[in-house]
């Protein structure tokens, strides 16, 4: 038996017993389409659509199609890469290091971040394969056997590593997804007949709930919660390093791998906030989705934010220390350049706006909370871009300085990947269980209203 | 042989109230079949006599593999087989080969304890349609199975008074007619 303090705020309210979350959760498995999911689908395929359209036309035609010229080799493509790649990061911190430091209030939002996570990785490894401009050529990416010699690929480069990190990332998060809805695929399963229930049970894996099962399961997500912490960790340390090898002023720097891991989780947990607090309210989820739960995530980005100003600022001191000419022109060009928009974008959404979390009413309060998620957001969209493009726009040579211009092209590759996510997250919401039943109703006699004394 | 098995199903609605039963119904000298609960409850598996699980050994033997694999390999292909001169630079770079080894290793470790773990709990889409004793055991009911022809030496009645004594709110039966 869990003991748990009768101080903390309950995590699930309504008075729920076991046998409302499965009806709670199933609702809207088994009902019809709501009209918001419809809609929602009809705008998510639209934008899918017009993207498939630029992203066909860039693989057609080749990567001319974008607004990169000579001196910017890497701008909107990396930039969105490292975005999406970040947002993905929340989904895994929250199921595996919150388990392991056993914070109870991880059950309710767990499944739709770690989906959240593998969409937003997908759409992370889509810029990848944009930006090799010839997709089929992929697999030279590995170290596969090849009648150049062989001729291996290069084990010395960052870029190398990211494509390890990310692949392993992907599948190990898939799985450690999949293992926990298996429980939960079994309870519509046995609610179900005829077609849906035939469906049901080839995704339950034929799953009973017996206690030799739970048991292994139970190993099985420690394991995995213990492997993906290091794992999550790793990722964005090397796609950091995919900056932080390189001699480029701006990109050549040593914190980058603890800063890109903060601003991911930073960014990650905004991502997660915006769309809990929509499908919340879609799926009346509020019982489970409390104002407890979205005032951790706030604290969480309170923190992370914070370490993100820090290390904002850091970098300046250290390039005004450092006495390198080069470093010092890169970052005062960043503040002061032609580029000065987007570095004062970054530095008011990321590092003031979230400040204002610690005044209790904003962290508690779900349209601040849902208007300051987006504009994290959009502050972590322009750290990318002022590390990736100002850093690269004002080459060693004058002659050689350039701007960058977004193409149609550009812009439909990123909206595709936005038609892309939120047709994923619909479809994921609609028909898998976007909480993990079985976890709250293990956490739900010690951390419900209606805790029963022993 | 018999055309059914007999089981009778003990039904609990408490997690507490079931680990305790567990041990008064072994006590009284009952086997238990198995439990089926709707979640993970914490010590049940103790209580049912259950020994921890060894997947997390195996996890660390597909790990050690994917360790040992990924190194030696790069090793192999930059330091033996194809030798590039980079810089006047060390063939065997081994600071560099650690991320791809340390991706690896978790790659290895996690989706072979995955992979076994499904293997041992026969956990595969073929099998959509399993036996199950009560179908609440996915929603919020703990049920405890035992065959008859495992306890022999007990009365049918006998069991079912050590479930009910044990706190089971229901006890009922169940014919499992696909048996042969």
């Amino acid at each position: 038996m869990q003991v748990t303090s009768s101080v903390r705020a309950p995590l699930v309210t309504g008075g729920k017993k076991a046998k409302d979350v499965t009806q709670d959760i199933c609702r809207q498995v088994e009902g019809a389409p709501t009209r918001a999911w419809v809609v929602g689908m009809i705008i998510s395929l639209i934008t899918l659509g017009f993207g498939a359209f630029c992203l066909g036309s860039l693989w057609w035609e080749g990567l001319g199609l974008w607004g990169l010229n000579k001196t910017i080799g890497w701008s909107w493509d990396i930039t969105n890469f490292v975005w999406w790649v970040g947002i993905g990061h929340a989904g895994t911190l929250i199921s595996a290091i919150l388990l392991l430091f056993r914070q109870k209030w991880r059950t309710s939002i767990n499944r739709a971040a770690e989906a959240m996570t593998i969409f937003a990785v997908l759409c992370a490894a889509t810029f990848i394969l944009a930006h090799m401009g010839r997709p089929w050529l992929a697999h030279w990416a590995l170290p596969l056997p090849n009648t150049y010699g062989s001729l291996w690929v290069n084990f010395n480069s960052a870029l190398v590593w990211d494509v390890f990190a990310i692949s392993t990332y992907l599948t190990v998060s898939l799985v450690f997804w999949y293992v926990g809805l298996i429980p939960d695929f079994a309870t519509i399963r046995e609610r179900a007949k005829g077609t849906r229930r035939f469906v049901y049970g080839m995704l339950s894996f034929g799953w009973t709930g017996s206690a030799k099962d739970w048991s292994r399961y139970e190993a099985v997500s420690l394991v995995l919660a213990g492997l993906s912490t290091p794992l999550v960790l790793s990722v964005h340390t090397i796609v950091s390093m995919d900056f932080a090898t390189s001699i480029i002023p701006g990109w050549h720097t040593t914190i980058f791998p603890p800063y890109f891991v903060a601003g991911a989780i930073f960014s990650g947990f905004a991502m997660v906030l915006t769309l809990m607090l929509i499908t919340r309210v879609v799926f009346k989820l509020e019982d489970y989705i409390t104002i407890a739960h979205i005032e951790s995530m706030n604290k969480i980005i309170v923190l992370t934010g914070s370490i993100v100003g820090v290390a904002y600022i850091t970098e300046f001191f250290i390039a005004a220390y450092s006495g390198v000419p080069y470093e010092q022109y890169a970052f005062i060009n960043r503040a002061f350049g032609p580029y000065w928009w987007a570095y004062a974008s970054m530095m008011t959404c990321n590092v003031i706006s979230p400040q204002l979390f610690w005044i209790k009413k904003v962290r508690t309060s779900i349209v601040w909370t849902f208007i300051l998620s987006i504009i994290v957001n959009i502050g972590m969209w322009f750290e990318r871009f002022v590390i990736i493009c100002t850093s690269l726009h004002r080459d060693f040579i004058p002659s050689s300085w350039a701007m960058f211009y977004p193409t149609m092209y550009d812009v439909g590759v990123y909206l595709f990947t936005f038609g892309f996510f939120f047709t994923c997250f619909l479809l994921f919401a609609k028909y898998f269980p976007v909480i993990n039943m079985a976890e709250v109703k293990a956490i739900i006699k010690s951390s419900s209203e209606n805790k029963k004394s022993h | 042989m018999k055309e059914h098995q007999d089981y009778i199903l003990g039904v609990y609605d408490d997690e507490d109230v079931l680990v305790e039963a567990v041990g008064k119904v072994r006590e009284a000298g009952v086997k238990i079949k198995e439990v089926f609960t709707p979640f993970p409850v914490h010590g049940l598996d103790t209580a049912l006599g259950y020994k921890y699980s060894n997947l997390p050994v195996a996890s660390f033997i597909y790990g050690a593999t994917g360790t040992i694999t990924a190194l030696s390999t790069m090793i192999w292909m930059l330091g033996f087989d194809w030798p590039q001169d980079i810089g006047g630079k060390g063939h065997i770079a081994l600071p560099d080969f650690i991320p791809i080894t340390f991706e690896f290793t978790v790659l290895l470790a996690a989706h072979g304890m995955v992979l076994t773990f499904l293997i041992v709990s026969n956990l595969f889409p073929w099998n959509y349609a399993p036996k199950m004793f009560d179908a609440r055991s996915t929603d919020d009911k703990f049920v405890m199975a035992i065959e008859l022809d495992s306890n022999s030496k007990m009365t049918a009645d006998a069991i079912r008074s050590v479930l009910r004594e044990s706190g089971a709110t229901e006890v009922n039966d169940f014919k499992d007619e696909a048996h042969k």
